[in-house]
């Protein structure tokens, strides 16, 4: 069965894209990434460690040959400075990509989704694939989608909150108002949330903390591997309706 | 002689008074920093990296050099 995952033309080769921050050491990092099976993998763009260059790089562990990477604006306020933030990830030669945040809170770290949709609109234009970082609101979806994002990544729950799927309902509505590709991003707890957002239809789940903050990163890499395989599986066969009441799997014919 | 003026540059933030380097690749070697992995600013301007040979740096320039790192 044919269940690719392609967004602006580029073929992803897993559901499960997963963020490469807060973890131990960076050998941990590769270890947890392999283990999760993840061909996407997000960094931040920052400034360069003048002072000691020997010191070893992330991208010396995540080989940009074998990894996806999709650098992030995380730690932007403001329209001008998502823009500065994606056009130098470009400029690194690395990637095409960019998980487009324009934040509007530091508390919460949820959107500003004015400046969002203004950031999108530019930087589609410029050629970017951009992938927006935004609440669950399927007015804001539309409105990303017609500003030329390449897909729509709605928070499950506040960054690194690791309170699940809060509003499965609008993730829902979600996926019915856009065509583009729907992952969510942020607020993922642990694999059974992961399942939940991939039974409901989204086309990818990215994660970060659930992963590196976990007592054993690279077992919780693996549940999510699984979690993300077996939700899409269970979305593409189908659930059964919820009913209130039994309905018995064993024939009543032949009952003594 | 070539290096009888040492420029003073802003680099990530901090000041830079003995380099020898006048332009961005020589700036980069000097640093030790690998071109390929990284992205730069000139007063607020990125340069392309066909650019790094021949862009020449100025007395007083803001330099931001950039890199990936873990994030998510």
């Amino acid at each position: 069965m044919d269940d690719r995952l392609i967004i602006s033309g580029i073929e992803f080769l897993s559901r499960l894209w997963v963020g490469t921050g807060k973890y131990r050491d960076f050998e941990e990092t590769r270890t947890a990434i392999e283990a999760s099976g993840a061909d996407v993998v997000t960094v931040a763009v920052r400034r360069v460690n003048i002072t000691d260059t020997k010191k070893e790089n992330l991208l010396d562990y995540i080989d940009p040959k074998k990894y996806k990477i999709l650098p992030n604006t995380a730690g932007c306020y403001t329209v001008e400075d998502a823009l500065r933030y994606s056009r130098l990830a470009r400029e690194s030669g690395i990637s095409d990509l960019i998980k487009l945040e324009v934040i509007g809170d530091e508390k919460t770290l949820f959107p500003d989704t004015l400046g969002l949709l203004k950031a999108t609109e530019i930087l589609a234009k410029e050629g970017f694939v951009v992938l927006p970082y935004t609440n669950d609101d399927p007015v804001m979806a539309r409105r990303l989608e017609d500003a030329g994002a390449a897909a729509i990544m709605p928070l499950g729950a506040p960054i690194g909150s690791g309170l699940g799927i809060r509003n499965p309902y609008n993730i829902k509505i979600i996926l019915e108002t856009v065509k583009l590709p729907v992952i969510v991003d942020a607020g993922v707890g642990t694999a059974s949330d992961a399942a939940i957002a991939m039974e409901l239809g989204c086309d990818a789940v990215l994660l970060n903390t659930a992963i590196a903050g976990a007592k054993d990163p690279i077992a919780m890499a693996s549940a999510m591997k699984h979690a993300v395989i077996a939700g899409r599986l269970s979305y593409r066969a189908g659930r059964i309706p919820r009913k209130l009441y039994a309905t018995a799997s064993s024939p009543i014919e032949g009952i003594l | 002689m070539r290096f009888l003026f040492f420029m003073r540059l802003k680099i990530n933030g901090e000041s830079a008074e003995n380099l020898r380097a006048t332009t961005i690749r020589e700036l980069l070697e000097e640093l030790q920093i690998d071109s390929g992995r990284v992205a730069v600013e000139v007063n607020l301007s990125i340069i392309k990296k066909v650019d790094y040979n021949h862009y020449t740096l100025n007395d007083g320039d803001s330099v931001e050099i950039v890199n990936f790192v873990g994030g998510g």
